[in-house]
């Protein structure tokens, strides 16, 4: 089975929104759309949005380190807000394992909100109806499109690539790779939701250099300075053959 | 989470009114059994079950109040097999046409037995409907409570004592309302109900204390931590990515502070389990007529302040993506 998802690299991520504006852009003029907004210029702005950045510092200062945290839809393997449903209108697509809302059959109840920990379901104040990421449906299954384009578009936004998709039961996908090898984690794991998006960590490139490493041990101007153990005479080392 | 009265409205009023109808079956069963002097069918059976009627009638209409699009409402019973809103969907309008069928049976007095239990106990139609009702008035407690208690990660809920709460809270001002009835129409049954209105607000009083010392001691399972998957043990929110509010500081907070939740709990503490209990005592002391309504006025004033202490009680994990909301 397919289960498609985003791996967002926490270590690239520079928190510049562009996967923000994207996504409204995308999908507020799509099948997902409209995704209203209220006094968008005004004091208090507010309206749908199916992907934020959020920033968070960690440590104390100064070794902080400060964290750019995408947050959408997390497409759980085992949805807490699907089974709650009562009309059916929150449902995992069965070929490719999205999360997905029928809009027409949606009554506004906000219950499948409340049975999603990560808050990442809105009611959408004009339509009433409740909206979340789709992993850009609309287009990732347009075959139409060309092989490269068939992505959310948060993903092509994306300037330093710190989003990756594709189908993480593939133990050969992209996105596997990227989980096992570069310590892929999920979000609250203590709920047994199995989200299929991942999280890389931030990571150090660290080298280690050994002190003798930098000093020639054998260099041969310093021959006079290495004192021998005993007195043994040339060795085997100081014949030029 | 933030408190929405008109959930609270449907779940105090359709409690009341499963209450009020069992407190009717039991009177009924007692009055078979030769426990109790029968009623009269219309003035006591059929005007209480529409007392009943009006209360999840108005209940139920509360509850369109909390629908994005409540013309499509009647499709909220479909998923009968997981959703326990689903359950309650279905549960609650079956239960409201077997109250008015109880109503009709005594209205129109089609109480002849219709066999008789070893010659002993007879049985007529109002016993039939009025059983499976009362089966439904237990079910629907079931299925309303469940609707927050099988929310695992809101830990406030998660427990079987939501269950218990929501059928004795419902029991015990249903039958608060069932001793103001009959005190007004001048039933001699204030003392039978007010006697089990008041053990049930006394057993209402211990699991809700136990569900309140339970809450105030919790320990959360998400953490920050968790949450965004850091392992420091000082992580600090620097931007929730919006400025304005969204759904996310809508929903989920309640936005009250600390003295006004604790005048809350102090209040509906007051109401819900103290004040009517002195009530009903006074009102069988005196015989008063009007004493047990005014003991229900204030129990269900109370259970409002309790509801909506419920929904400010939990909290919902998203709230650690939003900390500069606390």
């Amino acid at each position: 089975m397919t289960q498609l998802a985003l791996v967002i690299d926490l270590n690239v991520c520079v928190g510049c929104h562009a996967c923000v504006t994207s996504c409204k852009e995308w999908n507020t003029s799509g099948w997902a759309g409209p995704m209203s907004d209220f006094h968008p210029y005004d004091a208090d702005p507010t309206g749908t949005f199916f992907n934020r950045v959020q920033t968070y510092e960690v440590g104390e200062f100064p070794n902080t380190e400060t964290v750019h945290f995408p947050k959408s839809c997390l497409h759980c393997e085992e949805p807490p807000c699907v089974p709650v449903c009562p009309t059916g209108a929150s449902y995992k697509r069965e070929d490719n394992g999205v999360v997905l809302v029928d809009y027409d059959k949606c009554i506004g109840c906000k219950y499948c909100s409340w049975a999603c920990p990560y808050g990442m379901r809105e009611l959408d104040e004009k339509q009433k109806v409740m909206k979340k990421c789709t992993l850009c449906i609309d287009r990732i299954t347009d075959q139409s499109l060309p092989e490269t384009e068939r992505k959310p578009a948060c993903v092509l936004a994306c300037p330093t690539s710190a989003r990756l998709f594709g189908d993480v039961h593939d133990p050969d996908s992209e996105v596997s790779v990227a989980i096992r090898e570069q310590g892929g984690y999920q979000l609250m794991p203590e709920w047994g939701t199995a989200p299929a998006n991942h999280y890389l960590p931030r990571r150090k490139t660290r080298i280690r250099i050994h002190e003798d490493e930098l000093v020639r041990a054998d260099n041969p101007l310093d021959k006079e300075a290495i004192e021998l153990p005993d007195e043994q005479g040339e060795t085997l080392d100081d014949v030029a053959w | 989470m933030h408190p929405a009265f008109s959930v609270i409205f449907l779940t105090t009023l359709i409690g009341a009114g499963q209450g009020l109808f069992l407190a009717l079956i039991t009177g009924q069963v007692y009055s078979l059994a030769n426990l109790l002097a029968p009623q009269d069918n219309v003035r006591f059976y059929a005007f209480g079950s529409v007392l009943a009627l009006i209360l999840l009638v108005a209940g139920l209409l509360a509850s369109f109040f909390h629908l994005g699009h409540p013309e499509r409402a009647w499709r909220s019973a479909a998923r009968w097999r997981t959703s326990w809103l689903s359950r309650e969907v279905i549960v609650l309008p079956l239960f409201m046409a077997l109250v008015a069928a109880y109503g009709l049976i005594h209205y129109q007095g089609w109480t002849q037995p219709l066999f008789s239990i070893k010659g002993v106990v007879d049985i007529d139609a109002s016993l039939i409907a009025g059983v499976l009702a009362a089966l439904l008035a237990f079910a629907l407690y079931v299925c309303t409570a469940m609707i927050y208690a099988s929310l695992k990660f809101l830990q406030e809920w998660h427990s079987p004592l939501t269950v218990v709460n929501f059928t004795l809270f419902g029991l015990a001002s249903g039958f608060t309302l069932a001793a103001a009835f009959s005190a007004w129409i001048g039933v001699d049954l204030v003392g039978f109900y007010g006697a089990w209105a008041v053990a049930f607000t006394l057993m209402a009083a211990v699991t809700r204390l136990a569900s309140l010392y339970r809450n105030a001691r919790i320990k959360h399972k998400s953490t920050l931590q968790t949450a965004i998957g850091m392992r420091h043990t000082t992580v600090r929110q620097k931007a929730q990515g919006f400025m304005g509010g969204a759904f996310n500081t809508r929903e989920f907070f309640h936005g009250r502070g600390d003295g006004t939740l604790k005048l809350i709990r102090y209040v509906f503490v007051l109401l819900v389990f103290i004040v009517p209990v002195i009530l009903l005592g006074v009102a069988w002391y005196i015989h008063s007529s009007w004493l047990p309504l005014l003991a229900f006025g204030a129990q269900y004033l109370g259970l409002l302040c309790e509801r909506y202490f419920f929904f400010t009680e939990a909290r919902h994990p998203q709230n650690l993506y939003y900390q500069s909301m606390y």
